[in-house]
């Protein structure tokens, strides 16, 4: 148990959390560039939505379930011709963002989505009814009405990618996940392993009580 | 008076798995600048349809709507949404906006219209202040009352200088004391704003209490149209009747068929009528029934009086309302009345 708690230990993790927060923040936050819209798509394009286009939500709806039905670890190497033509390898931190996001983004949208169908119809009736477009309706009002449910989602999500990080570990995607595996699972230092998840446990726990204190901190409901 | 919205031949069709629905069939009525419109019905009638169908939030399945003028079927989205900002709308849940503060609600049709932040806050806290919530400016939906809400409904609706308000049951989720102070704001906002308002409702009292004119809508139709009023006085449909005594049947096992009606019209409103007759007649009448109530000032509903058993006394009591220019005519025996 003592080998775990070296200083030169004490290096690894450091290195290994900050990778771990460099994999979650870029790939949450480059997720979000493309889900964030298809999750406005998908509730715009809805048959009881605001600019109903059946077939189009029909499609987009069905692409991102295919999307999500790929289990991580398989997605990890599916996209790897991917992941190699964007960032010229396929392991490390850098590398596991390209499947990250490829996993990520279609559970994003359907997050975004379930928020904002929160809105209530009669909010958006009435801005309707003041004469509001499309885009106004989604600027002034979806987005800015979910806004708790979006950032809980949020944290959701980023909770959701630092388990896919942790999974990545076991091809050699970096972060907390790779010592883990290479400690612990390879070299049986049980030790070692649980410090590492003890860390991934308590970064779960900062994203979550973060996100539930920013999410009632903006809501003027209450 | 011109008019201000013309409806004409109006039908709303809705589409669904089970089949059609027809929910509103061959409407014709139309509404002139500056008065108070009521469109009352049961729950299910199609009136929230067919003020949807007056700003468009719902397509027609057939016939035209005219706003000020502009026929609307023949209107691009976009001229429709500047045709709505001339419109304003409230509702029974209020529908604000619950992240924002109750300014930020009002001034949130400015914004989407292009007026600039400073003076559409200018703009908004004068609004408030016709509303009488100028000290609630910065507090969220969340923090206010449902009356206090609607004001501020009623103050973002009014943000872009509407012509006409529509208010769709905007009273029915409020207490009896509050719907009365609300009512009471928007008569106040169409006498010193100008502003016509159109009011679904469910209730006759809301009717009474503010309407110049009302439609009666049953089963996707207009079956009564006229002045409130008259409407009171002479209900002809069945279902102006229902509305009008709500659960009130009219007592149908009356002794003999010594029975008049009298009908009150607002003329003879500050008289005591039937004390005057009583005392001037010595002859004591059973009234049987009465239903009269205030609008706008005037007395009007009806009474069913019993005459005494001696045929002088029926004379003299007939005679007199004659002299008196009473309304009154014999109450018929059997169930016609009492639907």
């Amino acid at each position: 148990m003592k080998e775990a708690f070296t200083a030169q230990m004490f290096g690894v993790y450091g290195f290994g959390l900050l990778e771990t927060l460099y994999m979650v923040i870029v790939s949450t936050f480059i997720s979000y560039i493309i889900g964030l819209p298809i999750g406005v798509l998908l509730v715009c394009t809805d048959k009881n939505g605001i600019t109903p286009v059946p077939w189009l939500n029909a499609s987009v709806g069905f692409v991102v379930n295919i999307m999500r039905s790929i289990p991580f670890i398989i997605l990890l190497v599916l996209v790897s011709p991917v992941t190699r033509a964007i960032t010229g390898t396929t392991i490390g931190s850098t590398a596991t963002i390209v499947p990250l996001v490829f996993s990520a983004a279609p559970y994003i949208s359907r997050v975004v989505e379930q928020s904002l169908k929160e809105v209530d119809d009669g909010v958006i009736e009435a801005a309707t009814s003041m004469g509001a477009s499309p885009m106004q309706i989604i600027t002034k009002v979806l987005l800015p009405e979910s806004k708790p449910s979006l950032i809980l989602g949020a944290a959701l999500a980023t909770i959701t990618i630092i388990g896919y990080t942790a999974m990545a570990g076991f091809v050699g995607g970096g972060g907390l996940g790779t010592i883990a595996v290479n400690y612990g699972y390879y070299r049986y230092r049980t030790g070692i392993m649980i410090v590492t998840v003890v860390i991934i446990v308590a970064l779960v726990q900062a994203f979550q009580e973060l996100g539930l204190y920013l999410s009632s901190r903006f809501d003027r409901r209450k | 008076m011109s008019e201000l919205i013309k409806i004409n031949h109006l039908g709303k069709i809705f589409k669904t798995a089970s089949g059609d629905i027809v929910a509103l069939e061959d409407i014709n009525l139309s509404i002139r600048e500056g008065e108070i419109f009521g469109i009352i019905g049961l729950s299910g009638a199609g009136k929230s349809t067919l003020v949807r169908c007056i700003n468009f939030l719902e397509r027609l399945t057939s016939g035209t709507v005219f706003f000020d003028g502009k026929e609307l079927n023949s209107l691009s989205e976009k001229e429709l949404r500047l045709v709505r900002r001339r419109m304003g709308m409230i509702f029974q849940q209020f529908n604000l906006l619950a992240q924002r503060s109750a300014l930020d609600n009002v001034t949130f049709p400015l914004e989407i219209s292009g007026v600039s932040r400073d003076k559409a806050k200018e703009k908004a806290m004068s609004l408030l202040d016709v509303v009488g919530l100028a000290d609630r400016a910065s507090s969220y939906p969340s923090q206010l009352s449902g009356g206090q809400k609607q004001r501020v409904a009623i103050a973002r609706s009014l943000a872009c200088d509407p012509k006409v308000l529509l208010c769709d049951e905007a009273t029915s989720a409020l207490d009896p004391t509050t719907t009365r102070q609300i009512l009471d704001l928007i008569a106040k906002i169409n006498r010193e704003m100008g502003i016509t308002v159109v009011i679904i409702t469910h209730e006759m009292k809301v009717i009474e209490q503010i309407c110049d004119r009302v439609a009666i809508i049953d089963r996707s139709r207009i079956a009564e149209l006229g002045d409130v009023s008259e409407i009171f006085t002479r209900p002809k449909s069945d279902i102006a009747r229902q509305l009008i005594f709500p659960g009130g049947r009219l007592p149908d096992n009356f002794e003999g068929s010594s029975r008049i009606r009298i009908i009150f019209d607002g003329k003879s409103s500050f008289e005591p009528v039937i004390a005057n007759m009583v005392l001037e007649c010595s002859a004591p009448v059973n009234i049987m029934f009465a239903d009269t109530r205030d609008i706008g000032g005037k007395a009007v509903g009806q009474m069913v009086l019993q005459l005494p058993e001696s045929e002088q006394e029926r004379k003299r009591i007939l005679a007199w309302l004659d002299l008196n220019k009473v309304n009154w005519n014999y109450e018929e025996d059997g169930g016609e009345e009492t639907t």
